[in-house]
């Protein structure tokens, strides 16, 4: 009954907020009072959950697809990398919300529409982050020196603008990985998979740990650095200095730039990578995919080459981790195999289930929320309550000391722990994510109102379809 | 004359299951544009039959050919490109998924889009999947189901899911149709319908049927040849009339002694075997 409520205040809201203009204003005015106050308090968390609720609001409102996409564009091109060049580290946080998103993206192909389970997704992404990390260092030079030395005079193997080209030779790299890590598909399937794509993952760190030697590979458990970045051109520097320097207030520096670029980077690759993952789901292969999901035997005796189409969804979603490991690697000019365990691919299969296994949108909620809870939200706790203890401040009534307050209490301790309690409350009341797949509904040709009297079903689709695209009724 | 006069053809296909022989030496052959019907026991073998005509599983001995062309060992997706479809007994669609969507599944063999073409989104592929989905409508019209185009095929009642399926089955486009008890579990009126809508598809679409079936009165009313299986094995052929007098299917249905029955029980007897 309560839950009943709950949902019904919640669905009038909705509606009241989809009436007319009213989502046009909502949007504008929280947009504004997002930035404005993100602008003001670059350091405070509230303005930048404000805001990052504001622009997930314009996504869901019943607008037109062209103001949506224009104020899309207008805060990832223009608000993001100002109030970014403020606080560097939000950008930072979006950067890697960007890229969790598209690897959230491709593993939703593969555990998502084809219904094959991977733990091992990190692998693709360490391809990738290796695959620059490699060729974008010194390291063919070292083949033969000892891990961890660096002759001096060893010049880097490749220019640096090279960058841009390795983005695609991950994609490739990573999909021929995807295929050969996807073997197995063809003999195993569920739980079997599972165990068998945890091993593979688990491989491909342990070779970066381990091609230290004979050959000087990966420089083994110390990692690879420095990886080059792409070269800065010094004219968009000024440019962008020229532009919004007093907006930002003072002259973005080279390194901060860096941010921003790679930043814009990052969300230029998920942005195609949206793109082809809405128009695969939608096509034959994408029903293809689902109908092995559903039915394997009966998506076969529909003419479905299963084995092909799941090796081909391994490859998919491998190459969107391929570019975007590239493009860690040469953001943290670092690359080592703590970075690809076991836990990170579990963290973003969580983001996956979390954000609606199966919906795209909802993937990239989840690998939102997991982010911020994850750099944000529980470390800026910590940080209120260190300086709580600090202070001389005291609950009243019970008298307790804040300075009292065990170190063992700190927050960001147990981000394990919460991710837990959400994640089980999250299956206990909404199995099916924040953000449900849901099939797309066509418009189909309604039917004769004589043959079926009483029918709704065709009124309902159409009024969905209206909501759908925004179409403004008033 | 380019085409066989057999449409489909087996020679001595054999099945086992470990020490089991489901199908065994099962010689069948069917003519093009007929209606047949595979009927037996439960156990007998004939789903099993089914799923070595359509590739599930693979024939220890024996050949079968589909349109004078050698088909054993061919994966079922092989299979239904060359135009031969089925349904399945425990209906087997893709729940989760909207019934229009179920059936331009059914058409992925015909659909000639690439990955390219899907990710660039080409006027070739759109026009492809517009006239994909038009064609699905249709079907669902042909079949009879009306405004449930996005619906979830899971959530539709029984009645409508056989027919969903049989959709789906036909936007591959097969000239040879096997159908898996396509009425159990549905009502005299709606037994009517479907046999008519068999009826239908090979009168109108030309669309070779055989079919495996309980329901003593769809067999006799629709077949134009029944074969009869027990323990793997075919132990009859013949036109509706003769299997019906025939002493060694009375007694694979109605227990030894049976044998002085006559049609009228064994019809009644399949009937209730049918309903239970």
């Amino acid at each position: 009954m309560k839950a009943n409520i709950v949902r019904d205040s919640l669905r009038s809201f909705g509606a009241f907020l989809n009436r007319g203009r009213t989502p046009y204003i909502v949007s504008a005015v929280l947009l504004v009072l997002g930035t404005v106050l993100v602008y003001v308090s670059p350091r405070s968390i509230p303005a930048f959950l404000l805001f990052a609720i504001a622009a997930g609001l314009s996504y869901f409102l019943n607008m037109r697809k062209s103001v949506k996409l224009a104020l899309a564009v207008l805060i990832a091109v223009v608000i993001v990398p100002i109030l970014g060049a403020r606080n560097i580290f939000y950008l930072e946080v979006i950067f890697q919300i960007a890229v969790f998103s598209a690897l959230a993206l491709g593993l939703n192909i593969v555990v998502g529409f084809s219904g094959l389970l991977n733990f091992g997704y990190m692998a693709f992404y360490a391809v990738g982050a290796y695959l620059w990390g490699f060729f974008g260092s010194q390291q063919p030079f070292l083949l033969h020196a000892i891990p961890g030395t660096v002759p001096p005079g060893t010049k880097f193997f490749l220019a640096p603008d090279w960058f841009y080209i390795f983005i695609f030779l991950g994609v490739i790299v990573a999909a021929i990985i995807g295929l050969v890590m996807g073997l197995p598909v063809l003999r195993v399937r569920g739980d079997y998979l599972a165990v068998i794509t945890l091993g593979c993952g688990e491989i491909i760190r342990q070779l970066a740990n381990n091609l230290d030697k004979p050959l000087n590979f990966t420089n083994g458990p110390q990692g690879i650095t420095p990886i080059q970045r792409p070269s800065l051109p010094k004219e968009l520097l000024a440019f962008f200095n020229r532009l919004f320097e007093p907006l930002v207030g003072h002259d973005v520096t080279a390194n901060q730039f860096y941010n921003i670029m790679f930043y814009l980077i990052a969300v230029l690759v998920v942005v195609v990578v949206i793109v082809v993952t809405y128009r695969l789901e939608d096509s034959k292969i994408g029903r293809a995919w689902a109908a092995i999901r559903e039915d394997e035997l009966a998506a076969q005796a529909m003419g479905i080459p299963a084995n092909k189409l799941k090796l081909g969804a391994f490859a998919v979603g491998a190459s969107f981790a391929g570019a975007m490991g590239v493009l860690f690697a040469a953001s943290r000019t670092f690359v080592s195999p703590e970075s690809f365990t076991f836990l990170q691919s579990v963290g973003v299969l969580t983001m996956v289930i979390l954000g609606g296994i199966g919906s795209i949108p909802g993937v990239i909620i989840g690998a939102a929320v997991v982010t911020i809870l994850n750099v944000q939200v529980l470390q800026s706790f910590s940080l209120f309550l260190a300086q709580l203890r600090q202070s001389d401040a005291v609950i009243p009534i019970i008298n307790f000391h804040w300075k009292d307050l065990s170190n063992q209490l700190d927050p960001s301790k147990y981000q394990r722990l919460v991710f837990g309690i959400i994640l089980i409350l999250m299956m206990i009341y909404r199995p099916t994510g924040i953000l449900p797949a849901a099939r797309r509904k066509r418009e189909l040709s309604a039917p004769d109102s004589l043959d079926v009297p009483g029918d709704t079903g065709a009124e309902d689709t159409g009024a969905e379809h209206a909501a759908k695209k925004g179409v403004d009724h008033e | 004359m380019s085409r066989p006069a057999w449409i489909l053809e087996t020679t001595d296909v054999v099945k086992r299951f470990g020490g089991l022989t489901a199908v065994n030496k099962m010689s069948f052959s069917m003519e093009a544009g007929r209606i047949y019907s595979i009927i037996g026991p439960n156990g007998a073998g004939k789903t099993t039959f089914f799923n070595t005509l359509s590739g599930l599983y693979k024939t220890e001995e024996g050949s079968i050919s589909f349109e004078g062309r050698r088909i054993d060992g061919f994966a079922p997706e092989r299979i239904t490109t060359l135009h031969m479809a089925r349904t399945f007994q425990n209906i087997r669609l893709f729940g989760g998924m909207t019934v229009v969507e179920n059936i331009m599944v059914g058409a992925y063999t015909r659909l000639k889009q690439g990955a390219v073409q899907t990710v660039l989104r080409t006027k070739a592929f759109k026009a492809e999947e517009a006239r994909a989905e038009a064609k699905a409508e249709e079907l669902m019209r042909y079949v009879g189901l009306k405004g449930v185009g996005n619906e979830l095929a899971g959530s539709l009642p029984y009645g409508a899911q056989r027919r969903v399926e049989i959709a789906r089955a036909l936007a591959s486009e097969p000239r040879l149709l096997l159908l898996d008890e396509p009425t159990a579990g549905m009502n005299p009126a709606e037994t009517e319908d479907a046999t008519s809508l068999f009826r239908r598809l090979r009168d109108e679409l030309g669309i070779t049927i055989l079919l495996i079936e309980h329901d003593m009165r769809v067999v006799m009313n629709i077949s134009e040849r029944i074969s009869v299986m027990d323990y793997g094995e075919k132990i009859a052929e013949g036109e509706p009339r003769e299997i019906a007098a025939n002493p060694k299917v009375i007694e694979a249905y109605l227990g030894r002694g049976a044998a002085g029955g006559n049609a009228a029980e064994l019809a009644a007897g399949g009937a209730e075997e049918a309903k239970a």
